[in-house]
Parts: structure tokens; C-alpha cells; sequence
């Protein structure tokens, strides 16, 4: 510790993990895991239980709130728990600053834009008129 | 000028000897990195034919149902429940227990045995039921 430094040791260690920024991130990784225990089950779940798999049976399920609205949490819980892992995998293994933006910056599109095209999607589904 | 000298960086993989722990690890990895590059490309694929009507829809389902989509479909439920067998884990270990080295080598084992046999069950009914 260096004189004319009077922060606490505390506020000097507090976020600074390999990562170089907070707890934040790890904390959401888990709370987005829940979700997903959740919902991932419930997907499995409702795909079995429908009679079909058909166009029909599967749309008129998510045109129904309890078929449409899990489905939007899960597809925007899945493309950010799955940007979540992506990135400690990134940053476990691209060291160099500049790859590790690219890359991340690079994924953090590609989730973005396949949840807005997956809810794009579901929306046109779910809104649409029946067949 | 000195040469830079390699300094290790986490995670340091050539240290750890084989082991149950250390196996689900990677395979938590391998399967989130499977579940959220292929698993979510599909899922968001599955949600646009669904949305583009029932021409669409008849080519996905086609394929999905030959032998490469069943194969990848498989594939993916396996990475699934072990994602979220070995995810539940971590969350145990997360907030501070099984690190006992019996407890938590059996654990390890259990999520792997686990996540066959619910692949499996799940198959088992999907394909029996199919007839």
C-alpha cells in the first residue's frame, strides 16, 4: 500500500477480477440459469405434450399467452445466458485486448440479432391470424 | 532490451491431471458452446419457418427428421441435460458446498450418468411414441 493513497483495501480489490470489472456479470450468468432451468424444462415439456408437431398444432400453441409469452423469455433468456458463457469462454482464452473487443463485440451482435429475428418471428406467429 | 517473458494465464490447463471434476468442467463448456452456437442458430431457424407459413415449415420439419437431424437434434437435448445437471452443480458449488473431494468427484460422475439416461428416456418416448 503506498502513502497518500487513502482508499480502503476493500474499494482497491472490489471488481477487479481477472476480468478487470465486477461481479455484475457472474451474478446475471446465474440468475439467467434459474430462468433457464425454468423455461428450458417447460420448452422441453410442451414440445412433448403437444399431439403434433405439425404447422398447425404448433402455431395455434404459440398464438395461446401460455404458449407465445414463455416462449419470449426463453428465447431472450437463452441468447443472453448463452452471450453470458461466451464471453468467459472468450476471455479465458483471447488474452489480447484487441481480439477479445473484436470477438466480443462480434458475439454481442450476433445475440442481439438472432433474439430480435427469433422474437420478429414469434411475434408474426403469435399475432398472426389463425390458418 | 529484455525479451517479454510468457507469463501463465488462467485457465492453466496443461497443470490438472484427468478427473471427473475436471472432465464435467469442460464438458459444461463444450455443451453451453454447442447449446448456444447451434442449439439457438435452430431454435431461431425453427421460429422463422414457423412464421413463414407451412411450406417453410414442411422443409424444416423434413429435415429435421432425417437421420443428421435426429443426430444433432439428439445431440443437443444431451448437451442440454448436462448443461443443466452440471449447471445445478455449479450452482452448489457456487454458494460454498460439495467441495469435499468424495462428495464432489460423485457428483461430477452423477451429472454425466444423469444427463444419458434423461437423453435417452426422452428419446426412448419421443421415437416410441412416434408410432
Amino acid at each position: 500500500m503506498s502513502l497518500g493513497n487513502s482508499s480502503t483495501e476493500l474499494k482497491k480489490v472490489r471488481g477487479l477480477g481477472s476480468a478487470g470489472e465486477g461481479g455484475e456479470h457472474w451474478i446475471g450468468e446465474r440468475v439467467s440459469s434459474i430462468a433457464l432451468l425454468l423455461l428450458g424444462v417447460w420448452l422441453i415439456a410442451s414440445l412433448i405434450m403437444l399431439p403434433s408437431l405439425d404447422h398447425a398444432t404448433v402455431s395455434e400453441w404459440l398464438r395461446s399467452p401460455l404458449g407465445a409469452v414463455p416462449m419470449a423469455l426463453f428465447v431472450v433468456t437463452a441468447f443472453w445466458h448463452g452471450l453470458d458463457g461466451l464471453k468467459v469462454v472468450v476471455d479465458d482464452y483471447v488474452h489480447e485486448p484487441g481480439n477479445n473487443f473484436a470477438l466480443n463485440t462480434f458475439l454481442l451482435f450476433l445475440a442481439v440479432g438472432g433474439a430480435a429475428l427469433s422474437l420478429f418471428a414469434l411475434g408474426k406467429i403469435a399475432f398472426g391470424a389463425a390458418a | 532490451m529484455a525479451e517479454q517473458r510468457e507469463r501463465p494465464l488462467s485457465p492453466h490447463l496443461s497443470v490438472w491431471r484427468w478427473g471427473p471434476a475436471m472432465a464435467v468442467s469442460i464438458l459444461h463448456r463444450v455443451s453451453g458452446g454447442a447449446l448456444t452456437v447451434a442449439g439457438l442458430a435452430i431454435l431461431t431457424w425453427w421460429l422463422l419457418a414457423l412464421s413463414r407459413g407451412s411450406d417453410a415449415y414442411a422443409d424444416f420439419s423434413k429435415l429435421a427428421s432425417q437421420w443428421f437431424g435426429l443426430v444433432v437434434l439428439i445431440g443437443l437435448t444431451w448437451a442440454f441435460f448436462q448443461h443443466l445437471l452440471s449447471g445445478i452443480r455449479h450452482l452448489v458449488t457456487d454458494a460454498g458446498d460439495n467441495f469435499e473431494i468424495t462428495g464432489n468427484k460423485n457428483s461430477a460422475l452423477l451429472t454425466v450418468l444423469g444427463a444419458i439416461v434423461l437423453t435417452a428416456a426422452l428419446w426412448f418416448y419421443i421415437l416410441g411414441g412416434a408410432k
